[in-house]
């Protein structure tokens, strides 16, 4: 009797990256409570991919035997996982204690007019996320923000519309090479 | 149990010797104490999420959610003070605070849980008046409408589709005042693995999923002059219509709704058991040819929508194993626009036929492009039990005491086989009753198969036909019926034939039965097995209880289909399966590389 096939809708791409998180997963699932080791899997993928496509968390459910929507209930349950694709630089607005008095919402509409975004999206040109950060730790320098792996304080609405410039002429260099 | 081995527990300072290793609300139950409960389901895994069933237990800090807690030697619990009754009720008010404040114009008006929480909670007016959710309707399901607005995270229809139902379409996404029930990525319920079974909105104690409602369009339809109406209605519709309109649990209402339909503007009204005995004919015919031919083996049923849906999804592999037979709605359906236009001389463009079913996944079956007859569709319009319900209410027609009307003929006659269809191991049992005699040629003297009855989630059986046995396998719900795949994916001869039916104890179960009532629970026990009874009982009551003695199928088939597979009865009666693979798939066939 012939055998109804099972077909994969597209070929799963095997790059570099998918490799890494199989092997991670593999190592997981040895693990007692397997199950259990989903964020670190979620953390794994957030690190290489920058964020949490969903593609990958298909992936992630036929490897792990984990449903779908369980997984989309974890990942979204975090504000640490990322549901879209970061920009080139991610902007995290701290909106702590210190910050908040110092006028970080202030700063906050200044760069949602800048960039015509809110939390959680990026720009059309893909240069620029923008996300909520509790605390940096910079609180002396209240108000802060972080682009990628720098700290930019005390913050004024006129120069937080002079660091995007900046920055935005340092992407239009790095695209100029 | 023994007596001795009971503990003693205090409830409201009165003693009473209870079972060890219960809850408290278990325990209280057997005490004539009927805590109030909101997300607890017997049926269901324990969340303890609510916390309106709490009670003040004597040397505890806090109150205890009663669900949850164990029972004690000597434990002393409160379950009416001052105190626990103003905090459950400030639970609930602040459940419903931010609850849409439209009870009277809601689909669940009358029929909701929470409302009757709210009003054995004695809250008459509104303290809070906090933020309110606003979110879109899922609108684009044939099936089933989720409305987060309705919704209160009670979770029940999260555990009902995975762990009753093993779907695992809906989860809780986002946190806090954020939190919505919803498929992965926020997906259209149309795009998803939902099985269209209905459960989540049996289980749902509001109204944040309900069934697509077809009732203003059948309303519409049913004044149009130029169609011809036909009516169809399950089995089990009969066995569970009354409850709707106040009637105890599993009394027949047989002659009461076809009366009804005919007096709601149908010009005809047959019985989907006169091809659920047609179903039999072919589906039999159809696992004696496989025994003899070979295979392909296991032959599994093909009557339940939500199955079928599921089936192509999780388990394409056997496609080839699901009868080819189309359900008997879809029988029926084919032979009003086909037999019985070409009888009665009518354009089948001009015939509406419309089938009221225990089920929400017939409304998916009944748009499937595959199952339309010479470019036809045949279903035009299924509606649910309770939409039925709710039109017969809504058009003023006393159900309760019209006089019952029979069938029309000849699509309306039905042997007690076709009855028990509406329960789970019915389509077996009535299978075997004619496959043994057109097997054996000898008549089955004892035609109760009492293995395959009842509620147990699998059952297993063996038929002897002329020496040769059938071992037989009968699953309700989908959570089981992966379990039954599951035993024949490790040895694909453990079975012949298997019966599965998607929802719990069968279409009696189905997502589009009635409402719990006041005093019952969604899918309770009791409930199930009454409306079992009735069909039972129905099928004892008649004279002709094996499908191929019914002499109108015998007259169809001398008439128009030859015999049972026939080129005529493939064309009419027969469909073919397609593997689907939706997002949020979690294939258990894919090996993992």
């Amino acid at each position: 009797m012939a055998k109804t096939q099972l077909k994969e809708k597209t070929a799963p791409v095997v790059d570099d990256k998918r490799i890494e998180l199989r092997k991670f997963i593999d190592e997981m699932k040895t693990k007692e409570h397997a199950d259990s080791h989903l964020i670190d899997v979620l953390h794994r993928t957030q690190h290489l991919y920058g964020y949490l496509p969903t593609e990958i968390m298909d992936e992630i459910a036929q490897a792990m035997q984990i449903p779908t929507a369980h997984i989309w209930g974890v990942a979204t349950f975090y504000h640490y996982f990322k549901l879209t694709p970061p920009g080139k630089y991610e902007i995290s607005l701290c909106l702590g204690t210190a910050c908040y008095v110092k006028g970080a919402t202030q700063i906050l509409q200044v760069i949602k007019d800048e960039l015509k975004i809110d939390f959680g999206e990026m720009t059309d040109d893909g240069l620029f996320s923008l996300g909520p950060a509790r605390c940096l730790g910079a609180c002396g320098l209240a108000p802060v923000v972080m682009i990628g792996e720098r700290i930019h304080g005390e913050l004024t609405p006129k120069k937080i519309v002079q660091v995007l410039k900046e920055y935005r002429k340092q992407a239009g260099k790095e695209d100029g090479k | 149990m023994d007596n001795s081995k009971k503990i003693t527990i205090t409830i409201n300072d009165k003693q009473y010797k209870v079972d060890p290793g219960q809850t408290i609300m278990q325990a209280a139950d057997t005490c004539g104490y009927r805590i109030p409960r909101l997300c607890y389901h017997p049926k269901l895994s324990v969340e303890g999420a609510c916390r309106v069933c709490i009670v003040q237990v004597e040397g505890m800090k806090n109150f205890v959610a009663s669900c949850c807690y164990p029972v004690a030697d000597g434990m002393k619990i409160y379950t009416n003070t001052k105190e626990v009754r103003q905090a459950r009720r400030d639970i609930v008010e602040l459940l419903v605070d931010n609850h849409p404040e439209d009870c009277h114009t809601c689909e669940r008006d009358g029929n909701c849980e929470l409302q009757r929480l709210v009003y054995a909670m004695g809250i008459r007016h509104r303290h809070f008046t906090g933020e309110r959710k606003h979110y879109e309707k899922d609108l684009s399901s044939t099936s089933v409408i989720r409305d987060p607005d309705k919704c209160i995270l009670c979770g029940r229809c999260v555990r009902m589709c995975s762990e009753i139902q093993g779907v695992h379409c809906l989860g809780q996404a986002y946190r806090g005042f954020n939190t919505v029930v919803m498929p992965a990525y926020n997906m259209p319920f149309a795009e998803s693995v939902c099985s269209t079974c209905g459960q989540c909105i049996n289980v749902c104690p509001t109204a944040a999923f309900v069934e697509k409602n077809h009732t203003q369009e059948l309303f519409e339809k049913l004044n149009d002059k130029s169609l011809v109406k036909v009516a169809q209605f399950a089995p089990s519709v009969r066995a569970a219509i009354g409850e709707a309109f106040g009637q105890p649990m599993g009394r027949n209402m047989e002659g009461q709704l076809v009366a009804a339909l005919r007096r709601l503007g149908f010009d005809y009204v047959f019985d989907t058991q006169f091809s659920a005995d047609l179903t039999i004919m072919e589906e039999g015919s159809e696992l004696l040819e496989r025994l003899q031919s070979g295979g392909p083996l296991p032959l599994i049923t093909s009557c339940s929508s939500a199955w079928m849906k599921y089936m192509e999804q999780f388990y394409p592999e056997f496609i080839e194993n699901i009868s080819t037979c189309k359900s008997p709605m879809s029988m029926a359906s084919s032979l009003f626009k086909t037999y019985w236009a070409d009888k009665m001389k009518l354009d089948p463009k001009k015939v509406l036929s419309v089938a009221v079913m225990c089920c929400t996944a017939k409304k998916f079956e009944a748009a499937r492009p595959e199952l339309e007859v010479h470019g036809l569709r045949t279903t035009d319009i299924v509606v649910t039990t309770r939409e039925a319900a709710w039109m017969i209410k809504s058009a003023g027609i006393d159900f309760v005491n019209i006089r019952p009307e029979k069938f029309d003929e000849p699509l309306g006659l039905s042997s007690g086989a076709g009855t028990i269809f509406g329960v789970t191991g019915g389509v077996m049992e009535a299978a075997i009753r004619t496959a043994y005699e057109l097997y054996t040629g000898e008549t089955l003297v004892d035609i109760e198969v009492n293995d395959i009855r009842g509620l147990k989630g699998v059952k297993e059986g063996r038929i002897t036909m002329d020496g040769q046995e059938l071992h037989v396998a009968v699953a309700h719900g989908l959570g089981n019926a992966h379990q039954v795949m599951e035993m024949v994916r490790e040895d694909r001869h453990r079975f012949q034939f298997i019966e599965i039916m998607g929802c719990p104890g069968g279409c009696i179960g189905g997502g589009g039965q009635p409402y719990a009532t006041a005093n019952s629970i969604p899918l309770d026990e009791e409930c199930l097995k009454a409306r079992a009874q009735a069909l039972y009982d129905l099928d004892r009551s008649k004279t002709i209880r094996r499908s191929h003695d019914n002499p109108d199928v015998q007259r169809l088939y001398r008439e128009y289909l030859g015999r049972p597979l026939s080129e005529k009865a493939h064309e009419l009666l027969h469909t073919h399966y397609k593997a689907k693979t939706p997002r949020g798939i979690v294939s258990r066939s894919l090996k993992v590389v």
